[in-house]
């Protein structure tokens, strides 16, 4: 282990250690807390010079109650429910298959198709803007959350392909020949062994997507900048909760958490899946 | 093996490959062809090339852009004033190392942008090292290290329009660092000045890039092998040497992770800048290339002209993506 493991450190420089790790993760997660505290702070303290590191006084839930209960950006948090659940379930449904025939079968073409997968992941939105915008008007689903699941289900696709066929290249091959001796079809071989199989990664995946998608930003600008119920909790945040209460600091730092809130539970909550999504790839080669 | 394997394959290829391709490679080449035209994103006609006002009152039609073949002209215009700018920046600094009186030369919008894109790439990688520094300071088993590795972490899951918020609240002139910016006399604060708001936006940019790196580094971290550490330290090796010489060549595909993403993101910079500054203080402060096409297009309606941003940053970051593709590739034949 790098560097030696505490245990064999000399007692005081342990506890030195212990002190230093907790002044420094105070310290990094300064903005947090003090964003924190000034969501529960009532406007007139904060505009009153309260912001900084003073304490809520009196304490006031105000901030996160008028969030809440503005109509607009509570629908864009509830809807982002619409809109990321469905591309998790398209993406990654999708990718699982198209993750198995590029792994588990020879055929011309085969790299090509990867590579376009992987390098689509990592193209700048701008250049998918137009296109992707025109299309969406075409189709009639402009400015509603059908655009956004429409756009994301793709866009996420092409991640959830990389990670899956790497998953799916690691299991191993003679199960499936196994299978195919005894007559099995390849529909067969695919629910009946590779499915179950890749549930691990499916479950990693999820988590990633859902955080994904949960935090953009960009997409909910351009493909629905109208519609309160079409967007994105973090464009709810930034068109919604700032545009009417520019002044009221409490009212953005508690709109702000509240778009935190879902990711950082499921993280919480899925730590193990979503450190070994992301991680996949990091320490092999 | 008869005829089922030859398509089995490509059946379930189907339905990702085409809906992918949809989305996400035609719109590319979509954007290259609109790019080589005047267009104010308004216009239309019928696609049998009636104008809309033909159109019967209950009758409709697929509707295709009108749109101007102006061919490199968008490109041309984005690059006029790079080498005049070029000279006016060199003399800037030529007259700084020579000691000279200058002032910081005016500049063409386009020429602010491609500078501010220069320093997120230069400086939003030092998140990089500074994630290197967390993974090792943390590589510890202890159950309280790991909570702790996670509370440094979750920032990572935060949308970046919520941490623009966090650290425009942060660095508020009237904030938390008000005493700090009385010391230094910086009386608007760091993203209120034009010379300093790009450098605060990179920071808050490091916040979740950090939090990703360290991640990053702890797997790799894990995954070295302990006896490997163990041999080299019984031949002597320790601290910074054992750090050079046997851990970070170990690390070297976290580290090549870490780069490709933290490069890509620094280009892909659009929700930080958007929600912290809109581009501004002033014209172009801190706009970057991913910016500057939104603004270019959805307000100023030029369509032509923000597909051609589109086009050169995608240029820029087809090296990075070629890089890692590549490298994804080799290192699967290997396997």
């Amino acid at each position: 282990m790098f560097p030696r493991p505490i245990e064999t450190w000399k007692p005081s420089t342990r506890t030195l250690y212990i002190v230093s790790v907790f002044v420094v993760l105070i310290g990094w997660l300064l903005p947090l807390i003090i964003i924190s505290l000034a969501s529960f702070m009532t406007a007139d303290q904060l505009n009153a010079g309260g912001r900084g590191f003073s304490m809520p006084s009196p304490f006031s839930v105000d901030g996160w109650r008028i969030a809440f209960q503005n109509d607009d950006f509570r629908g864009s948090f509830i809807n982002s429910f619409f809109i990321v659940l469905p591309v998790v379930a398209i993406s990654v449904g999708l990718a699982t298959m198209a993750g198995f025939a590029l792994s588990k079968y020879r055929f011309r073409g085969q790299l090509i198709i990867f590579a376009i997968f992987i390098g689509g992941n990592f193209v700048p939105f701008q250049i998918l803007m137009v296109p992707v915008l025109r299309l969406t008007q075409d189709l009639g689903i402009y400015d509603t959350k059908w655009a956004l699941i429409f756009f994301h289900g793709a866009f996420q696709t092409g991640f959830c392909v990389f990670f899956m066929r790497n998953f799916i290249a690691q299991l191993p091959t003679e199960l499936l020949e196994a299978a195919r001796v005894e007559g099995a079809s390849e529909w067969k071989i695919f629910t009946r062994i590779v499915l179950p199989l890749v549930k691990p990664a499916i479950a990693a995946l999820s988590v990633l997507i859902f955080t994904f998608v949960w935090n953009d930003f960009f997409w909910s600008l351009v493909l629905t900048p109208a519609s309160p119920d079409g967007m994105l909790a973090p464009a709810g945040l930034s068109n919604i909760i700032r545009g009417r209460y520019y002044n009221a600091w409490n009212v953005m730092a508690a709109g702000s958490l509240l778009v935190a809130l879902p990711p950082v539970i499921m993280f919480f909550l899925l730590q193990k899946q979503f450190i070994a999504g992301l991680t996949l790839g990091a320490n092999k080669g | 093996m008869g005829n089922v394997n030859r398509f089995a394959p490509w059946l379930f290829l189907f339905p990702a490959l085409v809906y992918f391709f949809l989305l996400v490679i035609y719109p590319i080449f979509g954007s290259f062809w609109i790019s080589l035209h005047d267009w104010n994103g308004t216009t239309f006609q019928c696609s049998d090339g009636r104008s809309l006002l033909e159109l019967e009152e209950d009758e409709s039609c697929r509707r295709v852009p009108v749109m101007t073949w102006v061919g490199l002209e968008n490109y041309e215009r984005f690059f006029e004033k790079t080498p005049r700018d070029f000279e006016r920046v060199k003399n800037y600094w030529v007259g700084i190392f020579t000691g000279e009186p200058v002032r910081w030369p005016r500049i063409s919008v386009e020429s602010k942008v491609l500078l501010n894109n220069i320093k997120w790439l230069v400086l939003f990688p030092a998140a990089i090292p500074i994630g290197l520094a967390f993974a090792l300071f943390l590589n510890q088993s202890p159950a309280w290290v790991r909570i702790t590795k996670s509370m440094f972490f979750f920032p990572f899951v935060l949308s970046p329009a919520v941490i623009a918020f966090v650290f425009q609240y942060f660095y508020d002139p009237a904030g938390p660092l008000k005493e700090i910016y009385s010391a230094l006399g910086w009386s608007s604060g760091l993203i209120g000045d034009q010379n300093k708001a790009t450098y605060g936006i990179i920071a808050a940019g490091w916040y979740p890039q950090i939090a990703y790196c360290m991640i990053i580094y702890l797997a790799g971290l894990t995954a070295i092998e302990p006896e490997q550490i163990e041999a080299a330290r019984l031949d002597g090796a320790k601290g910074w040497k054992l750090l050079k010489r046997v851990i970070l060549p170990q690390l070297w595909p976290a580290t090549f992770i870490a780069l490709v993403v933290t490069m890509i993101g620094a280009l892909r910079s659009f929700d930080l800048v958007q929600v912290m500054t809109g581009g501004g203080p002033g014209r172009g402060s801190t706009d970057v290339l991913a910016r500057y096409m939104y603004h270019k297009t959805i307000f100023d309606q030029d369509y032509g002209y923000g597909a051609a941003i589109a086009v050169i940053l995608f240029a820029i970051m087809l090296v990075f993506i070629a890089v890692f593709i590549q490298q994804m590739i080799r290192r699967d034949e290997e396997a």
